[in-house]
C-alpha cells in the first residue's frame, strides 16, 4: 500500500490550515445570503492573505461567515454582509479584531455549537471543499488506510461493532446492510443515496457541498467491504452546486489514485463513482424505486423481497446507504468503532445531522449525539422560539414523521423514543413550530405534499392520499364535520396497512400524531368555525373598525391595493381583492384593524 | 438554436433516458414533441417510455419558460413561514398562476417542493440563484428588476 503522503502533497495542506487565512462559507445558504459578493469585496481588497471559499459550519442564521486567522489570533464573524464588509477590511488592514461582527473566537466558544459534537462536520467550514491536500491534513482519508490494512469482512464486523444504523431514516443496521450484499455473487452495486427530497431536510447537501472527500472516502470503504467496484451516487438536479462540487470532487479523487484501479497502490481494489440526478420525485428516495431511476425508468417502487441486497440494479446485488451513513463510515473507520459506540444510547449510537428550520431562532444544521432531547436541541442549541412567540411542537421526520409538543419536549432524539410517541427520527428535518402555526393547516400541508407526490401505482397510496386531503381540505374551509374526522383515522389506518411502500405507509402519520396532540384544534375549526392560530386563510378575515383614523398607512403596506379611502376618513378592505397576508393588520398602530 | 442531435450525441441506451431529457431541457428549456421522438429514436426507446418517464418526474416541463423563470419553493419551512401567501402574491403581481408564463414571454412562475433553503425560508429561486428570507416587499423589488 503507499503512504498517504506518497499520494498527496500534506505539507500543502497543513500549510494552507495553518497560515494566516481568510474564508467566506460558500454553500448555498451563504450564496443566498450574498457571501458570493463579500468574497468578491474580499478579493478586491487585496490583503496580501490567503482567501479561500469554504462550506458551510451548519450557522445559517448567521450568514455570511467570515473567519480570519491572524497569526495566533482566529475570529468567526457572522452576518458579514454586503453593506459590512468594509468594516471587517479595515479591521484586517489594522489586525485587530472587528468586535462589532464577532461571533467568538471558535467554535466552541459559541452558544449554538456547545452542546454540539462534530463528527462528521468537523471539516464544514473549515476547509475548501475540493483541497483533497487539506481533507488529509484534517485527518482525512485515515479511515480508509485504516480499512485497507483489515480484511474486508474485518471493516464490515467493525461497523456492526459500531452500532451505526441507517441515517435516512429506518435505521437499519448498516453492517448488516452490508453482510447481506456481501453474500452475493456477481456484480454489486453501491449506491449512495443523495435524493434528500424530504421537506425541510438539507443537510445531505451540505455535507456533499462542504465536504465531499468524506463521503467518498466513506464509499470507498464501503467498495472495499462488501467487494464492489461500481459506486453511483444519485442526488437531486435541485441541489446544482452539490453536484458540481461531487463532480470536481472525484476527478481530483481519481488523479491522486484515491479512485480508479489499484487504489493506493493496492492490486486489484478498483472503484469508480458515477452520478445521477434525480429529477424531481420524493417517491426516488425509496431504494426500489430509486433503482427504477436510475435505470432510466419512471421511479416507481416495486415489490419486495428481492430485496435491492438480490437484484437491484440492473438485476445486480446493490447496497444502498444514505450520505450521512456512508460519510460516518469514514469516522468511524479513522476513530475506531469501539470509541464510536460509546457516544449515544443503549441502541442507537454515534452523532446524527439535524436541520433545525421553521420558526427557531437560529436556523441551520448542527450534529448532535444521539439521546440529547428536544428540549435541548430547541432551546439550547437553536435558542428557542423567535421572539414574541410561544413554543407550539415540532414537526420531525417530514411527510412520513410527526408532531412533538410541550409535554413530550424530553423525549430523546433516538429511533426507538421518538417511535414510541409517533413521530420518527427521518432524516433528521426539524421543523419547530410556535403559536402562529396551525396543526390542522400543517397536517394539510404534509397530505397535500404527499398526495402530490403518490407515484400513483398502489390505489391505497394515490386514492387514500387524496380522499383524506380532501376531507383535511374541508376541515381547513370550515366545512368540516364531526364524522370526517372519524373518517380521517379510518383511512389512515387502511392506507398504513395496504400501501406498497413507504411513503404511502408513513404517508398518514403527520395527520395521525396532529389528532392524537392537537385534537382540540381540529374540534374548533369543525364546531366553531375558526382557526384559533388565524392560519387558515379561508378563515380569516380582516376589517377596519370605526376607529379607523384614516392616517392611511395600511393602505400604504397592502401589497395588492385592496384598501381604499380618503385621508382622515374610515379605510374599507375589498375582501375580493385581499390576499390575507396581514401586512395592514402589523401596520396599523391604532388596533383600528380586526383579525376573526 | 441548439442542435438536437448534437444534444443527443453522447446518448445511446434506454438507460440514459432521464439524463438524455435532463440535458435536452437545458438546452432548450422545455421537451417538444419533436425532441422527443428524436430521443425514441436515438436511444431506441417506444415515445410512449419516453413520455412516460417525462410526465412522471416533475422536473421536466412539456411546454417553454420565460425569459426569467421563478422557481417558489413549497417546503415545509417556507410553508410555516408563509409562502402560500407570498406565491398568491406574485401570481396576482404577474397576472398568472403557477405553471404559467407572461404574455409577454418575459417572466415564468412554478412552485417546487423544497430547495434546501430552508434555514433561509421563505424561499425562492429565480434563474437558479436562491433568494431567502423573503417578504412582499423584496419579491416586489425582485420582478420590477427582471422587468428592466
Amino acid at each position: 500500500m503507499k503512504f498517504l503522503e506518497n499520494v498527496v502533497d500534506m505539507k500543502k495542506g497543513h500549510e494552507d490550515l495553518n497560515h494566516d487565512r481568510i474564508t467566506v462559507g460558500m454553500a448555498t445558504c451563504g450564496i443566498s445570503a450574498g457571501a458570493d459578493h463579500v468574497f468578491e469585496r474580499l478579493k478586491g481588497a487585496e490583503l496580501q492573505t490567503m482567501l479561500e471559499n469554504v462550506g458551510c459550519a451548519g450557522m445559517c442564521y448567521a450568514e455570511p461567515i467570515v473567519t480570519v486567522k491572524q497569526g495566533d489570533v482566529f475570529s468567526i464573524y457572522g452576518h458579514v454582509t454586503e453593506d459590512k464588509v468594509d468594516m471587517l477590511i479595515q479591521a484586517i488592514r489594522e489586525r485587530r479584531v472587528c468586535s462589532e461582527l464577532l461571533l467568538g473566537h471558535s467554535l466552541e466558544e459559541i452558544e449554538y455549537y456547545k452542546k454540539q459534537k462534530r463528527l462528521l462536520m468537523s471539516n464544514c467550514g473549515k476547509i475548501n471543499p475540493l483541497s483533497v491536500e487539506q481533507y488529509v491534513s484534517a485527518g482525512g482519508y485515515a479511515g480508509l488506510v485504516n480499512a485497507l490494512k483489515k480484511k474486508p469482512e474485518e471493516v464490515i464486523a467493525d461497523v456492526l461493532k459500531s452500532g451505526l444504523r441507517g441515517r435516512g431514516g429506518a435505521g437499519f443496521p448498516t453492517g448488516k446492510k452490508w453482510q447481506l450484499v456481501a453474500q452475493q455473487q456477481g456484480k454489486r452495486m453501491l449506491v449512495c443515496n443523495g435524493d434528500e427530497g424530504d421537506p425541510g431536510a438539507f443537510m445531505n447537501r451540505v455535507t456533499m457541498e462542504s465536504d465531499p472527500f468524506r463521503l467518498i472516502e466513506g464509499m470507498t470503504i464501503a467498495a472495499y467491504a462488501i467487494g464492489s467496484q461500481d459506486g453511483v451516487i444519485y442526488t437531486r438536479a435541485e441541489y446544482p452546486l452539490a453536484v458540481e462540487t461531487l463532480l470536481k470532487a472525484i476527478k481530483i479523487a481519481e488523479e491522486k489514485n484515491l479512485l480508479g484501479k489499484n487504489i493506493l497502490g493496492i492490486q486489484g481494489f478498483n472503484f469508480t463513482i458515477k452520478m445521477k440526478m434525480g429529477a424531481g420525485a420524493f417517491v426516488c428516495g425509496e431504494e426500489t424505486a430509486l433503482i427504477n431511476s436510475t435505470m432510466g425508468l419512471r421511479g416507481q417502487p416495486r415489490f419486495k423481497p428481492p430485496y435491492p441486497a438480490q437484484r437491484g440494479i440492473d438485476d445486480n446485488p446493490t447496497n444502498i446507504n444514505n450520505v450521512s451513513t456512508l460519510s460516518l463510515v469514514s469516522v468511524i473507520m479513522s476513530m475506531g468503532a469501539d470509541e464510536f459506540a460509546k457516544i449515544g444510547t443503549e441502541k442507537s449510537k454515534g452523532t446524527a445531522m439535524i436541520c433545525l428550520a421553521g420558526k427557531v431562532k437560529r436556523t441551520g444544521v448542527v450534529e448532535v449525539p444521539v439521546g440529547i432531547s428536544i428540549r435541548e436541541l430547541v432551546f439550547d442549541v437553536g435558542g428557542g422560539v423567535v421572539e414574541g412567540t410561544e413554543f407550539k411542537a415540532v414537526q420531525i421526520g417530514g411527510p412520513a414523521g410527526g408532531c412533538v409538543s410541550e409535554q413530550y419536549l424530553d423525549t430523546k432524539l433516538d429511533y426507538e423514543s421518538l417511535q414510541a410517541i409517533g413521530a420518527i427520527m427521518g432524516s433528521g428535518g426539524m421543523i419547530v413550530l410556535n403559536n402562529e402555526a396551525c396543526m390542522v393547516d400543517v397536517a394539510r400541508y404534509f397530505m397535500s405534499f404527499t398526495a402530490g407526490e403518490s407515484c400513483g401505482k398502489c390505489t391505497p397510496c394515490r386514492e387514500g392520499t387524496t380522499r383524506m386531503l380532501e376531507i383535511l381540505d374541508k376541515i381547513t374551509k370550515g366545512l368540516g364535520t364531526k364524522e370526517d374526522l372519524e373518517k380521517l383515522k379510518l383511512l389512515a389506518g387502511f392506507i398504513k396497512e395496504n400501501s406498497l411502500c413507504g411513503l404511502g405507509q408513513a404517508a398518514p402519520n403527520p395527520v395521525l400524531s396532529t389528532l392524537q396532540q392537537f385534537g382540540d384544534e381540529y374540534t374548533v375549526h369543525i364546531e366553531k368555525k375558526e382557526c384559533p392560530s388565524h392560519a387558515c386563510k379561508n378563515l380569516l378575515r380582516y376589517t377596519i373598525l370605526d376607529n379607523c383614523i384614516g392616517c392611511g398607512n395600511c393602505k400604504r403596506h397592502c401589497p395588492v391595493n385592496a384598501i381604499s379611502g380618503k385621508p382622515k376618513e374610515k379605510h374599507v378592505i375589498d375582501q375580493e381583492k385581499c390576499v390575507r397576508c396581514g401586512a395592514c393588520y402589523e401596520a396599523c398602530a391604532f388596533d383600528a384593524i380586526e383579525r376573526k | 438554436m441548439p442542435d438536437i442531435n448534437k444534444v443527443l450525441e453522447k446518448y445511446s441506451s434506454p438507460g440514459d433516458l432521464i439524463a438524455a431529457l435532463q440535458d435536452i431541457q437545458k438546452e432548450f428549456g422545455y421537451l417538444s414533441e419533436e425532441h422527443m421522438e428524436a430521443l425514441s429514436k436515438k436511444i431506441k426507446a417506444p415515445l410512449s417510455r419516453i413520455s412516460g418517464v417525462a410526465t412522471f418526474y416533475s422536473m421536466f416541463r412539456l411546454k417553454p419558460i420565460g425569459k426569467n423563470h421563478i422557481s417558489m419553493c413549497r417546503g415545509t419551512a417556507c410553508h410555516v413561514h408563509n409562502s402560500e401567501t407570498l406565491l398568491r402574491f406574485i401570481e396576482k403581481k404577474l397576472n398568472i398562476k403557477s405553471g404559467e408564463m407572461t404574455d409577454d414571454g418575459h417572466i415564468s412562475l412554478e412552485t417546487v417542493n423544497c430547495i434546501g433553503a430552508c434555514a433561509k425560508a421563505p424561499a425562492m429561486m429565480v434563474n437558479g440563484k436562491v433568494y431567502g428570507n423573503l417578504d412582499e416587499k423584496k419579491i416586489d423589488k425582485l420582478i420590477e428588476d427582471l422587468r428592466k
